[in-house]
């Protein structure tokens, strides 16, 4: 497979999609002879607003800082967000989608009008909601992610961002723990 | 060779300052730089550093605070963007006047109104006559490695001037990027110890600062302190050299991209150079000669080399990340003209304002450009001097 992977995420403002871009850009690039960039449009910054965040990943040093993407794959880590944002904009022919959302896929392929495209859901809201207590999807769509695309193992996606999570020193064993319970779910029920 | 690191633009710079490890960093926190000081403060809390970090109320009394602590003969350093860098104006004059070394991060971005809090160069160009060293840096690697050269140079003696770094805010301030970070240890050997020349505080031989300077003195006074800036440019040069030794990176005034047999040119700083290298090779591969000419030292601007750079091009684009403000063109356009009045081929030079307020400049709009050069060389004809890139309907 080509290293060569373009990623949108949308969400919004305050379930981490940003957050989820650049953790994915950090693990990838661990890999030598693997770069990668992470980054997002940043709005008005209000939490519930929607946002569009980006990974770039690439075999040479990533130049291009414009926007501009024909993404491989596209995340969806807020079930409302279905008929707001232009999920497939950009969308490569071949492209792949994963989605949030509590429905099942043909529920979601004809709201999205993905018909022709690879698509995969997860209920991330209620594995984050059984695990943490709260509704923060984006470390399980990472683990989604992880298995859709063959990225890492369930073992590396797992230890890889709890890693980060641990060396940020901002969290507590509890969240810590419900963030891998919620990795580890998402990797075993996407579909 | 460094560690491969995936961090921020903000990061790198925060690095940099920790490994620099100046005695003295006073800052006020601004849209987009903050993770700046913020990273600092944390690495002073961990024990990283050893700098005093001087909280303050404002970045006027920012500026003010590190032009009283390079007097007295500390290595100084701040970080600001945009107002943050227009309320310090007053006292940039009064660091570069009293030639203190002071190197300053900015993360630039656009000033307000209407209120905007990303990406453009309006604050940066707005310093351009404050007498301090410019230089530019396309991505976190760059800044990262322009602020450690940047001590270097405004603090050597011929010199004594000081310096800025300034990256694009969010697009490189807020944007995970994989770059290498050096070894605390060889970095600070690069830079050296800095020995002041006149501490306020050395009470053996004390000194006035901030003198008065009557009418009979102000002039020499400033032509003295121009000297220094201008030495500035064989400093860029020779510090870029041993950077390039230590480290395998190296730097000069500007960098060529695709420059040899280049006939159509685009001059330009900041990270839109890196979305234009791109362009460029999808342009090469269909037999366009296009070239980059990424300008990195701004002040004192290298006008000589440029314009021999760019007597060979058959047609030159300069992008602007500044409104024009009413001149003919934005300032790194009216630079690059004025320059080329001077060699015998003068090539048509044309100015694009691009990416204000964080607007996206994408390579289908670099294309555009080149398009817009291949058209005017065809010609003969020069139908717009001046235009804008990814402006809603059209200009002019």
């Amino acid at each position: 497979m080509s290293k060569k992977l373009d990623i949108r995420w949308h969400g919004r403002a305050g379930q981490g999609a940003v957050t989820a871009a650049k953790t994915l850009a950090e693990l990838i690039s661990q890999e030598s002879g693997v770069y990668a960039q992470g980054f997002a449009i940043y709005g008005a910054e209000k939490r519930g607003a929607p946002v569009v965040a980006f990974t770039r990943v690439d075999e040479k040093p990533i130049r291009d800082h414009s926007a501009h993407m024909e993404p491989d794959i596209v995340l969806l880590l807020d079930p409302t967000l279905l008929g707001l944002v232009d999920v497939k904009e950009g969308l490569k022919k071949s492209g792949r989608v994963i989605v949030n959302a509590p429905f099942d896929k043909q529920q979601v392929v004809d709201e999205l009008e993905l018909q022709g495209y690879d698509v995969y859901v997860v209920d991330a809201n209620k594995i984050s909601m059984d695990a943490l207590g709260r509704a923060i999807p984006n470390t399980p769509m990472i683990g989604a992610l992880a298995k859709v695309t063959g990225l890492f193992s369930k073992d590396e996606i797992v230890k890889g961002v709890i890693e980060l999570l641990e060396e940020s020193g901002k969290f507590p064993q509890k969240i810590i723990d419900g963030n891998r319970q919620s990795i580890e779910k998402a990797y075993e029920e996407v579909k | 060779m460094g560690k491969k690191v995936a961090l921020t633009g903000n990061e790198a710079a925060a690095h940099a300052m920790r490994q620099i490890n100046p005695d003295v960093i006073a800052a006020f926190p601004i849209t987009p730089s903050t993770p700046i000081p913020q990273g600092v403060a944390q690495f002073i809390a961990d024990g990283k550093m050893d700098t005093e970090f001087v909280t303050v109320e404002s970045e006027h009394s920012a500026m003010s605070a590190c032009v009283g602590a390079a007097a007295a003969g500390g290595r100084v350093m701040t970080a600001t963007s945009a107002n943050g860098l227009a309320l310090m104006w007053e006292i940039l004059y009064i660091a570069s006047g009293s030639r203190l070394p002071i190197v300053t991060a900015i993360a630039a971005r656009a000033l307000s109104g209407p209120l905007n809090i990303h990406g453009d160069h309006s604050d940066v160009m707005g310093i351009r006559d404050a007498g301090w060293i410019e230089i530019a840096a396309e991505n976190s690697q760059e800044t990262y490695d322009g602020l450690i050269q940047a001590i270097k140079i405004a603090e050597n003696k011929d010199v004594m001037t000081p310096a800025t770094v300034f990256f694009d805010g969010f697009d490189i301030s807020h944007s995970i990027e994989i770059w290498e970070m050096e070894e605390d240890k060889k970095v600070k050997d690069f830079i050296g110890e800095y020995t002041p020349l006149y501490p306020l505080l050395n009470t053996k031989e004390p000194v006035t600062h901030g003198a008065w300077a009557p009418p009979d003195w102000y002039f020499e006074h400033r032509m003295n302190q121009l000297e220094g800036l201008l030495n500035a440019k064989e400093v860029v040069k020779q510090v870029g050299k041993e950077f390039g030794k230590e480290f395998g990176r190296e730097y000069g005034l500007f960098e060529e991209y695709k420059m040899d047999d280049a006939e159509y040119v685009i001059v330009a700083m900041g990270s839109v150079c890196g979305t234009t290298k791109d362009a460029i090779d999808s342009l090469r591969a269909q037999g366009v000669k296009a070239g980059l000419l990424k300008v990195r030292l701004f002040r004192p601007f290298p006008y000589q080399e440029i314009a021999e750079l760019l007597s060979n091009a058959k047609a030159v684009a300069v992008l602007d990340r500044v409104s024009p403000a009413g001149a003919q063109g934005g300032p790194l356009f009216t630079e690059v003209r004025s320059a080329l009045y001077d060699v015998n081929n003068r090539p048509p030079v044309v100015d694009y304002t691009y990416g204000l307020g964080g607007r996206d400049t994408q390579p289908k709009h670099i294309k555009s450009v080149y398009e817009a050069l291949m058209q005017i060389v065809n010609t003969g004809k020069v139908e717009k001097q001046f235009d804008c890139l990814n402006l809603r309907g059209t200009w002019g």
